[in-house]
Order: structure tokens, then C-alpha cells, then sequence
């Protein structure tokens, strides 16, 4: 299991676009937000815990199709499913690799772009805290996505219109919490419900992933 | 849909079956039954898949990664210590540190073939595995299907040229093709 | 004799044949006598004057939104499960009749929100989950529209609609957590004594009634139809392989 971790890691690394990719386009969103909506620091301030979380969200979209693809195209996967490692593993893994080249390198960006944003200082540790126990939920359904569409060949649109109605709730709790955060309220309730989905997406969401893999390698 | 029926064999330790049929007569959808991919209609398939080592007709290489680097993730994925003798049946020594992306299509095909002794897995069910090989590879592929059989292996190839396995049984699959006109289980023939 | 002989398409298609034109005209007669009697021989609301009358509309498309979806799920476990062929097509029939029923009821809410709160649009938890549910119809949908195969799509999209009504339903909490509505309470209900009046009430029954068996008509109509298209590429299947097999050379000579 850790070879397949190792093995993708130096993949993503060495194809570039991984990590890359995902952090520039969330510093480009970040950034084009206040040409968007003007200059003023209150508004901005307001609007920062959303803007930061949807950004980091759409973020994570972009490397979703190349989850099970690239194996699925040059036929790994069929030699991955049938080795002595289970699919349910592997569905865990590629999710897992997802988070470490995405999720993970956004939620330690996301503070300095909060900058940008005049996030207050107090919000900043529920921002850190709620994308790192949220972001690993987005990659396992991000991943369940990528395994319902890796036979299709321009899976990518489908797999946004399939995975970010499933984004709602962690969003919600996510984007709720920085906000209670930044106001002075407690945040530690939606913080809470954050690390409860991605706990419930680590239990069950691997089954899902692995079955529909299992159809789409028939 | 139903493609192959009244299928039936068996291969013991030691034998060798070679399948041939003409394309799109089912060889690779009867390989991926048994390597446990594809579920068949019906019948029953007399071994665990943890026996059988499949390869396909993709390499299944990582074009980023070395010969060396694709052959140790996969002997770390079967539990496997050593990679010598799969590098040695191939004559891949030379080429252990290129990236597989600047590999020839034969010597990909090497390396790909060079994963199957890596598994340590009885049966070998191999999809066209001498695409590519030059003459003087086929005779190495040739060695090492011969000492896996010798070892107590078995394997199920599907070839179209002759590999010089003196021993090996053949099998023509299009005896086996599906008449449509006799009804099966199957749903769409439950209107008819 | 078992429930599930009707998992046979041919005996579906034979039931279905002489059930349909009875459910067709029971749904017309409940929705023509239940619009009419709501419409015309309903007094108007004291606050809401005449455009409480939408309810007609709104309450049982927005009701058969959601039992479309409970439909299509209880049909994807049954296809999981039992593998019976037309509960998967029975499912991919109703997606688009409940993602219809989900646009019926945001378009009267809005409708009959502008009079009433002064916006045609509010992000009020009930209609944003509305919302969201259109999404996942819309998602479910494409997946059944993308894929080739029809046993794999049956099989995908039944996954995704299981891992998608769980995911609704999480939406429907964070939703509520996130925003107390404006939306009125439920207006039926059996344990609450604050309900709508009876003068409206039994009008609104009819027109559910209605509701349901237009549901249950186009349903039938749309996996009768996708059977046929299943039953027409089935027999396109067995002549190309009639063509190119050698053993049909000497029949037709």
C-alpha cells in the first residue's frame, strides 16, 4: 500500500500540474475576487471564509478526472485490481494521494490568501482547521466521482456536475465555521459536523468508489 | 450480452493452453473472466483469482517512472523481494534507469511481460503477450513461460503466432461462439 | 403468485398495458375536478387573498418531487440486489418526470413568493433544498445520458443515487443549520392541529391524488417505452451477429 502511495506521489510530481495547478488556480480566484466585487476591506472581510472555501473547493475539482483516468488509459488498473490489493484500498489511496497533492498544499496556502481578503486574524485558525479536517472529504468524493466516470472519454464536466451537489454539506459547515470564527462566535459546532462527514466519507465512501470501479472495469 | 458459451476446460500444473480465435471472437473477454474483471453470464470458473496473474494487452507502464522504478512498485505490490530474475529473463539490465517513456514498443513490452515473474502467482493468463517482441524476445518470453511451467505453473495464452512451446495445448475458441437463436438467461433476450 | 413476476418484462408490459389507460383517466379526472373545485369553489384567504390557490399546484408537484427520488432509490436497491432489469429502466424513467415535478414547484413557489414575501427568490432552507435536489436529478440524469452501456449505467447511477440521498438528506440539516427560513410550515400534516382549513384541504387532497397517478401514468409510459428501445436494440444485436456468422450462410440460401 505504501508503494502505490509512493508511486503516485512521484507521478504527480514528476508530470507536474498536481500540486501546482490546484494552488495557482486558487490564488488566481482569490485574487480576481476583489476586482470582482471592489476594493473595500469590509466587504471583503465578510465575504473571505466563502470565498476562500469555494475557491479551495474548486481547486480540488480540477485534478478530480485524473484520479483513476491516467491508471484506467494505460491499463494499471486492471493490473491493480487484480492484485493482491484490495480495491477498497486502492479507492482509499488514490483519495488519499489526491488530498496530500491538493488538499493538503491549499489548506496551508489558504492563510496567506486569506491576507488578500482582510480575514480577520481570530478567523484564521478555523480556516486552517476546517480545511484540513474538510478537504479530505471533497478528495473521497471527488474520488467516488472520478470512479463513476473513468470509462467516459470527457468524463471531466460530468464528473463537476456529479460531485458538487455531494460538496454542499461540507461546504456549508466549512464555510459556516470561518465565518462564526471570524465573527467572535463559538465555531467549534460546524467544525465538529466537518470532521463528521469527512469521518463518515473515510468509512463508507471507499465501498462505493471500489464498486463502481468494479463496473467499470467489467 | 453473451459472446463465448459452452466453454470448457481445465489446465493443470505444468500445461500449457494457447487460444486462438479469430479478432473480436471473445479471447480477451474469456482472459478478463478469469483474472476476475469481467463477471461471466453464466458457469462456474474452477480456481481463486489470487492465482492468476493477468496482463493485457495496455503495458500498463508509468511513462514517468524507470524500468527499475516500475518493476520494484509492483514486486512490492506482490510481496516480492527480488527482481533479479525478472530483469534477468528479459535482458533488462541495460535499460534499468531510462524512464519507460523512452522505451521501444518491444522493450516496453519486455518490461511489462518482466512483471509477470514479479507476482509469484501459478497461472498466467496472458492477452497477446508477443506484440512487438522482436524474434530474439519471443524466444526469451518463450524461456520464461517454459521455466514457469516447469516450476508447477500453469498458463492460458492467446496468441496468434507460434511460440514453440512443444507441450502446450491448443484450444479454438470459435467453436465455442454464441448462437443467439438459443435463448439464455439473459435480460434482453427475454423479450424475444 | 410473487411480487416480483413483474420484474419480467413481458408480463410488465402485458400489466401495464390494461393498468395504464385506467391510471391516465383517474389522473385526469382528480386533476380537473381538484383544480376546478380549488380554483373556482374556494373562498380566497383572508391574508393571502387568490394566489393561496397555487397550492393546488405547488404542494403536490413539490411532494412528487421528492417520491421520485424515493422511487428511483427504492428501484436502485432493488436492481442491486435482485438484478431485475425493469426497476433499473423504472428508475431512469422517473428521474426526468421528478426533476419536471422539482421545476413545477420551485416555479409556483416563486410565483407565488413575489406577492407573498416580496422576491421571487430566497435562500430559504426549504427552496435551496429544492435547489439542490434539482442538482442531483440533473447529475443522475447525465450519468444515465453519458454511458453506453445500459447495464453499467443501471448499476452506476443506482450507486450514485444511493451515496446521493444520503448526501441530500445531510444537505437538508446543513441547510437548516445554516439558514432559519421564512417558508410557512408544512401545510399538511397529521399530528399538528394548525393545518390548512378543510375548504381547502379536500380540493388539495384531490389534486395530490391526481398528482400521484400522472405520476404513476407517465412512469409506466416511460419504461414501456425504454423497454421497446431495450427490445429494439436486443434484436438489432441478434442480426448483426445472424450477418456476420457463418452458420446463417446456408439459411438463407
Amino acid at each position: 500500500m505504501i508503494a502505490l502511495l509512493r508511486r503516485d506521489l512521484a507521478l504527480t510530481l514528476r508530470s507536474g500540474g498536481g500540486f501546482g495547478l490546484a494552488l495557482a488556480f486558487f490564488l488566481i480566484l482569490v485574487v480576481l475576487i476583489p476586482f470582482g466585487v471592489g476594493p473595500q476591506s469590509e466587504l471583503l472581510s465578510r465575504i473571505a471564509p466563502g470565498v476562500l472555501w469555494v475557491g479551495a473547493l474548486l481547486a480540488c475539482l480540477l485534478s478530480l478526472d485524473r484520479i483513476f483516468q491516467l491508471d484506467f488509459e494505460d491499463g494499471s488498473l486492471d493490473l491493480l485490481a487484480t492484485s493482491p490489493l484490495p480495491l477498497e484500498s486502492l479507492a482509499l489511496l488514490k483519495a488519499l494521494t489526491h488530498w496530500l497533492t491538493t488538499g493538503l498544499p491549499l489548506t496551508v496556502a489558504a492563510p496567506f490568501l486569506g491576507v488578500f481578503l482582510s480575514l480577520p486574524g481570530e478567523a484564521v485558525v478555523w480556516l486552517v482547521s476546517s480545511l484540513a479536517l474538510g478537504t479530505p472529504a471533497l478528495s473521497l468524493i471527488g474520488a467516488f466521482g472520478a470512479a463513476l466516470t473513468v470509462g467516459l472519454k470527457r468524463g471531466g464536466l460530468l464528473i463537476s456536475l456529479l460531485v458538487l451537489p455531494l460538496y454542499v454539506p461540507t461546504l456549508i459547515f466549512g464555510a459556516e465555521c470561518v465565518r462564526r470564527g471570524a465573527e467572535g462566535l463559538a465555531a467549534s459546532t460546524p467544525l465538529l459536523f466537518v470532521a463528521g462527514i469527512t469521518a463518515g466519507c473515510v468509512a463508507a465512501l471507499p465501498f462505493a468508489t471500489a464498486s463502481a470501479l468494479r463496473v467499470n472495469l467489467r | 450480452m453473451t459472446i463465448l458459451s459452452g466453454v470448457s476446460f481445465s489446465v493443470g500444473g505444468g500445461e500449457a493452453l494457447i487460444l486462438r480465435a479469430p479478432n473480436g471472437a471473445g479471447k480477451t473477454t474469456l482472459l478478463r473472466c478469469l483474472a476476475g474483471l469481467t463477471p461471466p453470464v453464466s458457469g462456474e470458473i474452477g480456481f481463486g483469482f489470487d492465482d492468476v496473474a493477468y496482463a493485457a494487452h495496455a503495458d500498463g507502464l508509468k511513462a514517468q517512472l524507470s524500468v527499475a522504478e516500475n518493476l520494484r512498485f509492483w514486486a512490492e505490490v506482490y510481496g516480492t523481494r527480488d527482481i533479479a530474475p525478472a530483469v534477468e529473463a528479459f535482458s533488462l539490465s541495460a535499460l534499468m534507469g531510462r524512464r519507460a517513456m523512452h522505451l521501444s514498443a518491444g522493450q516496453k513490452r519486455r518490461l511489462s511481460l518482466a512483471r509477470l515473474l514479479l507476482t509469484g502467482r501459478s497461472l498466467w493468463a496472458l492477452d497477446e503477450p508477443t506484440v512487438s517482441l522482436d524474434a530474439e524476445a519471443v524466444g526469451w518470453f518463450a524461456q520464461a513461460v517454459t521455466a514457469h511451467l516447469e516450476i508447477g505453473g500453469a498458463a492460458i495464452i492467446a496468441t496468434h503466432i507460434d511460440l514453440g512451446l512443444p507441450s502446450a495445448r491448443v484450444l479454438e475458441l470459435s467453436q465455442f461462439r454464441h448462437d443467439p437463436d438459443t435463448t439464455s438467461g439473459a435480460f434482453d433476450e427475454a423479450f424475444l | 403468485m410473487s411480487f416480483w413476476e413483474y420484474a419480467n418484462p413481458k408480463k410488465f408490459m402485458e400489466t401495464s398495458s390494461w393498468l395504464l389507460p385506467w391510471v391516465a383517466i383517474g389522473s385526469l379526472l382528480c386533476l380537473v375536478v381538484g383544480l376546478i373545485w380549488g380554483f373556482f369553489f374556494t373562498p380566497d384567504d383572508f391574508r393571502q387573498g387568490s394566489t393561496v390557490k397555487i397550492i393546488y399546484l405547488h404542494v403536490p408537484s413539490a411532494l412528487m418531487a421528492i417520491n421520485a427520488w424515493l422511487m428511483m432509490l427504492v428501484c436502485s436497491l432493488i436492481w442491486i440486489v435482485r438484478r431485475h432489469h425493469v426497476s433499473a429502466l423504472a428508475a431512469r424513467a422517473a428521474a426526468p418526470i421528478g426533476v419536471t415535478m422539482t421545476l413545477i414547484a420551485l416555479a409556483t413557489g416563486a410565483l407565488w413568493g413575489q406577492p407573498m414575501w416580496g422576491t421571487y427568490w430566497a435562500w430559504d432552507p426549504r427552496l435551496t433544498s429544492f435547489l439542490i435536489l434539482f442538482l442531483f436529478y440533473l447529475g443522475y440524469i447525465a450519468l444515465w445520458e453519458a454511458i453506453e452501456n445500459s447495464d453499467t449505467a443501471a448499476d452506476l447511477t443506482s450507486v450514485l443515487c444511493l451515496v446521493g440521498s444520503v448526501f441530500a438528506l445531510l444537505s437538508r440539516y446543513a441547510v437548516n443549520f445554516w439558514n432559519q427560513g421564512l417558508h410557512q410550515g408544512a401545510s399538511l400534516s397529521l399530528d399538528k392541529e394548525e393545518n390548512v382549513a378543510d375548504v381547502f384541504y379536500f380540493p388539495l387532497l384531490v389534486c395530490i391524488a391526481g398528482f400521484v397517478l400522472l405520476f404513476v401514468a407517465l412512469v409506466l409510459i416511460r419504461t414501456r417505452t425504454e423497454i421497446r428501445a431495450r427490445r429494439i436494440s436486443a434484436l438489432r444485436a441478434r442480426q448483426r451477429l445472424n450477418d456476420t456468422s457463418p452458420s446463417a450462410t446456408p439459411k438463407e440460401a
